[in-house]
């Protein structure tokens, strides 16, 4: 294959993905009694995805990205609450308040160690926690932000108790937000930030804007992180304290790591997979969840994704 | 005079107590040949690094194609044709080579920060593109990952990636470092071809190498410029064989 057919054909969509797609697409209707698990699932796939965006591609760890969910979480909530119940217009307005959130936190991130972030983005989080919890008049404070209702979307489909519209929403916002970052990493500015998280003083070298760039994919996964806060309130109909939680940046790290950085997909995989894990052994040993969740964990680390997935190649030297 | 591309007058670099570069001048006319040569320790990769950006000068000034850049970052005095190659390979280590030249190439087009197209959309991009995997012999390894690359290729890619970025003036930092006798002559043809109108100023500790491709050179001893003058003239300095060439070890 010459180089241009192969850069013609690099970013293309695969076949297998569009198929998945429509599979997911229609999942509310195939398991209609199971459309709050679905819609739930979804949005934790859309924060991983968010997450990827910086850590898969740009290469910047973080422990605080709730900081960025709760946010749109509360946004959304308020906004739906005080000013307007119109759920996309609710959307954008949480995508703008973490998106500026995300631009003033990516100056802390820009230089320093892998320590240092993590420090800095964990205490964000916690910080922005104790806000909403001070801030009990707007906020509710611990007993969080209840009584939002949401009006229809589009003007149109009315949020059910079954959860379908709300499965249906929060899919087809995820879908065309993975629509969107399938172009952007496999665009120039995609590769420039693989370029950066591969090799900062070469990315200098080629003339490659690395603070500039990153202060944009920092606000945009703060943006798209927002957008899955804002689904969550809008779809519950709650936001409490526990969307700013340690525990939510936590989960989102270990479902990234579970599905596999630096492919957009392994946000997906990494929900759905956490999310059987624990409903399943959860079912079987309610109290030792963690436990089992941890040697798996442990495993997948020291073996590694590829041989743990192969069990057939398990005798064979590597 | 106004020939002059590059030049640096009275550059001073010191860390703490020690002077890495001690009242540097430099002066690199269009098209030359150049080489900057002197033992370990000579400050040679500190005075790179004080050119390009990545270190900023404690005194002194740069000057590149007439306009002062000893302010500018390190991204913007390549976008103005001030580009390196490194001693040791800095490369992306999770990218092909085709993806790595393609990103660059988009990167000098100033469509870095394109987002909607996809890498390789544009055909300046992919015809510049297999015009470098050619000159570089690339081509046959473009899609492996640059991880997986033997050594010499390596040292190619590297090169590459820097003339993808259309230099004015190309700043070699040796370039067949650690490259087997094998694969050597594959680098020195690309050294050798690189395009006559572009100042190539080159660090190296192969004499071989130096003589056969400098024109002038510069000797640096302690961070500070020893002497000045064509291939014929160092060699036959005596100062330069007493602290340089005399010492055995220019394989260092």
């Amino acid at each position: 294959m010459s180089a241009a057919q192969r850069l013609r054909t690099m970013g293309q969509l695969r076949l297998w993905e569009v198929a998945v797609w429509i599979l997911l697409l229609a999942l509310p209707l195939l398991l209609p009694t199971h459309a709050l698990l679905i819609s739930e699932i979804t949005i934790i796939a859309l924060f991983a995805m968010s997450l990827d965006l910086i850590l898969g591609y740009a290469g910047i760890v973080s422990l605080g990205h709730a900081a960025f969910f709760g946010m749109g979480a509360y946004n959304a909530a308020l906004f739906a609450k005080h000013l307007n119940p119109d759920p996309l217009t609710g959307l954008v307005v949480a995508m703008a308040f973490s998106g500026v959130l995300g631009a003033v936190c990516s100056l802390g991130v820009l230089r320093g160690s892998d320590l240092t972030r993590i420090m800095v983005t964990l205490g964000v989080a916690l910080l922005l926690q104790e806000l909403a919890n001070k801030l009990d008049g707007l906020t509710g404070g611990a007993d969080g932000l209840q009584g939002v209702v949401m009006g229809p979307v589009f003007g149109h489909f009315e949020f059910d108790l079954f959860g379908q519209t709300a499965a249906w929403y929060a899919l087809g916002i995820t879908l065309l937000v993975f629509v969107m970052l399938r172009r952007l990493v496999h665009s120039p500015l995609g590769y420039s930030l693989q370029a950066i998280r591969d090799n900062r003083l070469r990315a200098l070298a080629i003339g490659i804007p690395v603070h500039a760039r990153l202060v944009v994919i920092y606000t945009l996964s703060a943006a798209l992180a927002g957008l899955a806060g804002g689904l969550q309130a809008q779809t519950t109909g709650f936001a409490s304290l526990d969307v700013f939680g340690f525990d939510r940046s936590a989960d989102v790290l270990l479902m990234l790591v579970i599905g596999g950085t630096g492919w957009l997909w392994g946000g997906l995989i990494g929900a759905v997979v956490f999310k059987t894990l624990h409903s399943v052994i959860s079912a079987w040993t309610p109290q030792y969840w963690t436990f089992w969740l941890g040697l798996f964990l442990v495993l997948l680390m020291m073996v590694g994704r590829e041989r743990l997935l192969r069990p057939w190649g398990w005798g064979r030297k590597s | 005079m106004s020939d002059t591309v590059l030049s640096c007058e009275d550059l001073v670099k010191r860390f703490g107590g020690i002077t890495a570069t001690d009242h540097v001048s430099l002066r690199i006319p269009r098209g030359a040949r150049h080489a900057l040569i002197g033992p370990n320790g000579a400050g040679k990769t500190t005075l790179i690094n004080l050119l390009t950006g990545v270190l900023a000068p404690t005194q002194g000034r740069i000057q590149l194609l007439g306009e002062d850049i000893s302010h500018l970052p390190p991204h913007q005095r390549v976008h103005r044709g001030l580009v390196r190659t490194f001693q040791i390979n800095q490369l992306f280590e999770g990218l092909t080579p085709l993806q790595t030249l393609a990103m660059t190439v988009s990167q000098h087009l100033g469509q870095g920060g394109q987002w909607w197209q996809a890498l390789g959309k544009s055909d300046a991009v992919i015809q510049r593109c297999e015009q470098l995997l050619a000159q570089f012999h690339l081509t046959e390894v473009m899609n492996q990952a640059n991880h997986e690359l033997a050594y010499g290729k390596r040292r190619l890619l590297e090169m590459a990636i820097a003339l993808a970025c259309e230099p004015r003036v190309l700043l070699l930092d040796e370039p067949v470092a650690g490259v087997p006798a094998g694969e050597r002559e594959e680098l020195l043809q690309t050294v050798a071809a690189l395009p006559a109108d572009v100042s190539v100023v080159l660090i190296e500790h192969d004499m071989d190498l130096v003589f056969k491709f400098a024109h002038s050179m510069t000797v640096l001893v302690q961070g500070a410029v020893l002497t000045e003058g064509t291939p014929e003239d160092i060699a036959a300095d005596p100062r330069v064989r007493e602290v340089y060439l005399g010492h055995g070890d220019s394989h260092g």
